[in-house]
C-alpha cells in the first residue's frame, strides 16, 4: 500500500475502548499535497483513528511516522509540535472569545498579548491560504461555516502541515461546502497533507486524490480516485453488496390530512421567519421540503407540532384548527401527529437516560394512580429494538452511549409506536451512514404504505427526489413552489432554493 | 464626615470580601465551583492568628494564612480535578472540615489578644499624595495595609486576566477546556494553581478578620462573609473590577444597621444582613434577563474535564 513518498505513516495501530477494538491494525499512508479521504460508516473507527494522530487518545499498539522520524503523542501539545491540526465535528473554540484570542490561545506568546504582531502574522495567512475571517469577532457570533473556517486558520497559524478534518461537511449548507473545498484545494497547492475523514460518497469523489475505506475498525483497502466508483467504495465500507437506488413506494389515497393556510410567524428578534406558508398534505404521501438551511424549516416543523408560536394562520388537520394549541393539548385531543426534531438529543430525547425511560417519557400521562409502571414500555422497548435492529447493550443503557443512527432509531421507534397519522420528520438521516440512512427510508416507507402523511424535511437532494412524491422549496420563509418529484431537477430545486419562483411543475 | 467615616470603614468591612471574592472569581475562571470559601477563610483566619500570635510577625502570620487556605483548596482540587468528584458536594464538605478545623485549632486562642507592635503594623497608612485628595482621599487612601493589598490584588488579578496570554488561557479553560486542550493548554495544572491561588486569596480574606477587623479570635470569626463572596463573584460577572464596587458594597451593608441605630433609626440588623443575597438575586434575574453572554459564568463551571471521554 505505501507507495514510499507517504509523509505522514501509520503502521498497525490498535486502540481499544473497554472491550471492543476501535481499531485494529490499522493502516494509513498519506503523502504531502494529496487529500485523503477517509471513508467508513458510523464506528468504523476513522475518528478514533484521527484522534491518536493528533494526540487526544494514547494508541495502545503501533507506530505513527512523519516525514521520516517516529513520533509518539502524548497530548495534542505533541501533535501540534509536529505539524498536525485537527479540525473536529463539534468546533473546539471558546464562544466568548473572539476569534483573534482562540488562535492565540495555548499559544507562547509572551506574557502579554500583542494583538497587533500577531494580527499580522495571521493576515499573512489568510492571504496565503485565501481564508476570509474577521478577527475581531466573537466567536458566538459566527455562522458554522465562518467557525469552521477560523478553526483552520487557527491550525494554519500553528503551522499545520497535516490537516485532519472530521466529517466537516456535516454542519454546512452547499454553499459553504463549496468554499470549504476551494480552501482544501488551496491548502493542497500549498504542499499539506489533508485528511478528510466522510462517509458522503459524492463529496469524497468530488475532492479527494486517494481514498482510504476503514470498516469495523480495520482498514479494508487504499484506492486512487480514478480506480474506482461509489458502488465499490460502498461496497468495501459496508463489506456487501449495496443497492444504493432509494425506492418509492407509490401514493395511493387522495383524502387530505392537514391543510395548512397563509401560516406565518415571527422569531424572537420580531423579524417575520414564515412569510404566509400555505399547502395540502396527503394520506400515504410523503412531502419533502428543501431549502437552504435556516430557510424556515425549522420554525415550520415547529409550529406545525405546536411547539412554536404562530402570528397567524390555520392549520387544518382533519378539520381541526391546531394553530396556536400546544403539544399537550394535541395528546389529549388525540391528534394523532408525531414529530422527529432535527436535535435527536437537545428535543427528541434524554441523553442519561435509558430507552425505557425515554419510552415512558410519552406514556406516563396515561399512567393511572401515583406510580409509574415501566413494565409496558420495557417491553416496548424490547420490541422496538428488535423491529428496528438497533444496537444497544440493553434497553436500560443510556441514550448518549449509542451512536447517532441508534438514537434516531429509538426516536423513530418511539414516535412510530404511536401509530401517528401525520409524522414530521427533521433531517432524520442527518450525519447518519449509508447503511442506517436506507434502514430509514425503509422504515418511512413502510410507514408510508400504512397511509401515514410523512412530511420529510431533508438537505440531500438526492434523497428527496428518490424517496418523495413531491418537494416543497422555501427559501427565506416562503415557498417558492412545489414540485412534483418524479419529474424535479436538482437544477431546478437548486435554483428555488435559492428564491427563483417555479410555477411550471407546481402540482 | 459621617458619611466619611462611615464608607471608610465599609471599605474594611468590604476587604475580607472582597479577598474571599477574587480568590473564588479565580477558581471559577478555571472551571471549579469551590463552595469551600468560607472554609478556606476560616483555616486562613485561625492559622494566621496562631501564627501571629506565636511568632509576633504579621509577615507571617498573612503567609501562612494564605498557605492554609491554600491547603484547603488543595483538598478541593485533588478531589474534582485528579478524582473528578462533585464539586458542589467537595465544597460543602470542605466547608464543613474548615469550619470544624477553626474550632478545634481555636479552642486554646479564644479572648487571646494581639501585641501593640503585632497590631501597629496594620494601622492606617496615609499614602502621600493621594491620600490628600478632598474626601475620597480619606475613604480609599487613608487605610491598612491589608486594604491597600485588596486593590493592588484586584487590579493585577483584572490585568492577569484579560491582558496576558496565561489568562486567555484560563478563561479558555473555564470556558471550553476541551477547546483548551486541543490548544495545548495545560488543563490539570491550570485548574490547581489557580484553585490554590483561589484557596490562599480565602486564606487572606479570613485573616484580616482575625488579625485587623475583629483582632481576637473568637468562633466562627466569618460569620457567613465566604457565602456573602461566593454570591458577590456572581454579583460581579467573574469581573475582578466589579468584584471592588461589590465587596465594599457589601462591606457597607455590612455595617449600615449599626451606624443607623446611632443616628435614631432602628432598622433590624437582620434586614441588612438579607441585603447581599437579596442584592445577588435581583443582579441574578437583571442578567438573566439581558442574556450577555459576557456577563455569564464560565460555561464549563462544575463540569470534571476528562480529555478520552467520548
Amino acid at each position: 500500500m505505501n507507495n514510499g513518498s507517504a509523509y505522514v505513516s501509520m503502521r498497525d495501530i490498535t486502540k481499544i475502548f473497554g472491550t471492543v477494538k476501535a481499531t485494529d491494525n490499522m493502516n494509513l499512508d498519506v503523502a504531502e499535497g494529496e487529500i485523503h479521504a477517509l471513508l467508513g460508516e458510523n464506528g468504523a473507527g476513522k475518528s478514533t483513528l484521527m484522534n491518536m494522530l493528533s494526540g487526544i487518545y494514547i494508541p495502545d499498539s503501533g507506530h505513527i511516522y512523519i516525514g521520516d522520524r517516529e513520533v509518539r503523542f502524548s497530548s495534542p501539545r505533541d501533535s501540534i509540535n509536529a505539524g498536525v491540526g485537527m479540525i473536529h465535528q463539534h468546533f473546539k473554540l471558546v464562544e466568548v472569545l473572539t476569534a483573534l484570542e482562540n488562535i492565540l490561545l495555548g499559544f507562547k506568546i509572551g506574557i502579554f498579548v500583542k494583538k497587533n504582531d500577531q494580527k499580522r502574522l495571521i493576515q499573512q495567512i489568510m492571504e496565503k491560504y485565501q481564508l476570509e475571517v474577521d478577527l475581531d469577532k466573537y466567536v458566538y457570533d459566527m455562522s458554522v461555516g465562518e467557525k469552521q473556517t477560523l478553526e483552520i486558520l487557527k491550525t494554519l497559524y500553528r503551522g499545520a502541515r497535516i490537516l485532519i478534518l472530521d466529517e466537516p461537511t456535516a454542519v454546512l449548507t452547499p454553499q459553504e461546502t463549496v468554499k470549504l473545498f476551494k480552501i482544501m484545494r488551496r491548502m493542497k497547492e500549498q504542499g499539506c497533507s489533508v485528511i478528510f475523514i466522510s462517509h458522503k460518497m459524492n463529496e469524497v469523489m468530488e475532492i479527494a486524490d486517494k481514498i482510504t475505506v476503514l470498516r469495523k475498525g480495520r482498514t479494508i483497502d487504499t484506492l486512487d480516485k480514478g480506480n474506482t466508483d461509489p458502488q465499490e467504495l460502498t461496497e468495501l465500507m459496508v463489506g456487501r453488496p449495496v443497492d444504493l437506488s432509494i425506492k418509492r413506494v407509490d401514493k395511493t389515497s387522495d383524502n387530505r390530512v392537514l391543510r395548512v393556510k397563509n401560516l406565518r410567524a415571527d422569531n424572537e428578534e420580531k423579524l417575520e421567519v414564515l412569510k404566509g406558508i400555505s399547502f395540502d398534505m396527503f394520506q400515504g404521501e410523503i412531502l419533502g421540503v428543501a431549502g437552504i438551511a435556516g430557510s424556515g424549516q425549522k420554525e415550520l416543523c415547529e409550529a406545525l407540532a405546536g411547539l412554536y408560536p404562530i402570528k397567524e394562520g390555520e392549520i387544518n388537520f382533519k378539520g381541526e384548527n391546531l394553530a396556536g394549541r400546544s403539544p399537550k393539548e394535541f395528546i389529549t385531543r388525540g391528534i394523532s401527529m408525531s414529530f422527529i426534531p432535527e436535535d435527536r438529543l437537545g428535543m427528541g430525547l434524554v441523553a442519561n437516560m435509558d430507552i425505557v425511560d425515554n419510552i415512558l417519557l410519552k406514556q406516563y400521562h396515561g399512567n393511572k394512580g401515583l406510580f409509574v409502571k415501566r413494565k409496558p414500555a420495557s417491553e416496548k422497548a424490547k420490541e422496538i429494538v428488535k423491529k428496528l435492529e438497533i444496537k444497544t447493550p440493553g434497553v436500560h443503557h443510556p441514550i448518549k452511549n449509542l451512536s447517532g443512527g441508534n438514537i434516531q432509531k429509538v426516536l423513530l421507534g418511539r414516535e412510530l409506536d404511536s401509530h401517528p397519522e401525520l409524522l414530521i420528520t427533521a433531517y432524520p438521516v442527518r450525519g447518519l451512514d449509508i447503511n442506517t440512512c436506507l434502514k430509514i427510508y425503509d422504515i418511512l416507507n413502510g410507514e408510508k404504505k400504512k397511509g401515514v402523511s410523512i412530511l420529510y424535511i431533508a438537505e440531500d437532494l438526492d434523497s428527496l427526489l428518490g424517496l418523495c412524491d413531491r418537494i416543497m422549496v422555501i427559501s427565506h420563509g416562503e415557498i417558492t413552489g412545489i414540485v412534483d418529484a418524479r419529474v424535479a431537477t436538482k437544477e431546478q430545486l437548486g435554483l428555488m432554493m435559492l428564491g427563483n419562483k417555479e410555477v411550471d411543475h407546481a402540482v | 464626615m459621617m458619611t466619611v467615616a462611615f464608607l471608610k470603614a465599609a471599605i474594611i468591612a468590604g476587604t475580607p470580601l472582597l479577598f474571599a471574592t477574587l480568590g473564588e472569581i479565580l477558581t471559577e475562571k478555571a472551571g471549579n465551583l469551590n463552595l469551600g470559601v468560607e472554609g478556606m477563610m476560616l483555616m486562613g483566619a485561625v492559622i494566621g492568628f496562631q501564627m501571629g500570635y506565636s511568632t509576633n510577625s504579621p509577615i507571617l502570620a498573612m503567609v501562612f494564612a494564605a498557605l492554609a487556605g491554600a491547603i484547603g483548596a488543595l483538598i478541593f482540587a485533588f478531589l474534582t480535578v485528579s478524582l473528578r468528584a462533585n464539586q458542589v458536594v467537595s465544597g460543602l464538605a470542605l466547608t464543613i472540615f474548615g469550619t470544624g478545623f477553626a474550632s478545634f485549632a481555636g479552642q486554646s486562642l479564644v479572648g487571646l489578644k494581639m501585641t501593640d507592635a503585632f497590631n501597629a503594623s496594620f494601622k492606617t497608612i496615609k499614602i502621600p499624595g493621594l491620600g490628600d485628595i478632598p474626601f475620597l482621599g480619606e475613604i480609599f487612601f487613608n487605610q491598612d495595609i491589608f486594604v491597600y493589598l485588596g486593590y493592588i490584588t484586584a487590579i493585577i488579578l483584572g490585568i492577569y486576566l484579560y491582558k496576558t496570554s496565561k489568562g486567555l488561557n484560563l478563561r479558555a479553560v473555564g470556558e471550553n477546556p476541551a477547546a483548551a486542550d486541543a490548544a495545548s493548554v495545560r488543563i490539570t495544572r491550570y485548574k490547581y494553581i489557580h484553585i490554590l491561588l483561589g484557596g490562599a486569596l480565602c486564606g487572606l480574606g479570613g485573616a484580616y478578620l482575625s488579625l485587623v477587623y475583629v483582632p481576637v479570635w473568637q468562633e466562627n470569626i466569618t460569620a457567613g462573609r465566604g457565602w456573602i463572596a461566593v454570591a458577590l463573584v456572581i454579583f460581579s460577572a467573574w469581573n475582578p473590577y466589579k468584584a471592588l464596587f461589590g465587596a465594599y458594597l457589601f462591606g457597607g451593608l455590612d455595617i449600615i444597621g449599626f451606624r443607623l441605630q446611632g443616628t435614631g433609626i432602628v432598622i433590624s440588623q437582620y434586614v441588612f444582613d438579607m441585603m447581599p443575597y437579596l442584592v445577588t438575586i435581583v443582579i441574578l434575574v437583571i442578567v438573566s434577563m439581558k442574556k450577555d453572554i459576557r456577563n455569564a459564568p464560565p460555561k464549563a463551571l462544575g463540569e470534571p474535564y476528562f480529555r478520552e471521554e467520548r
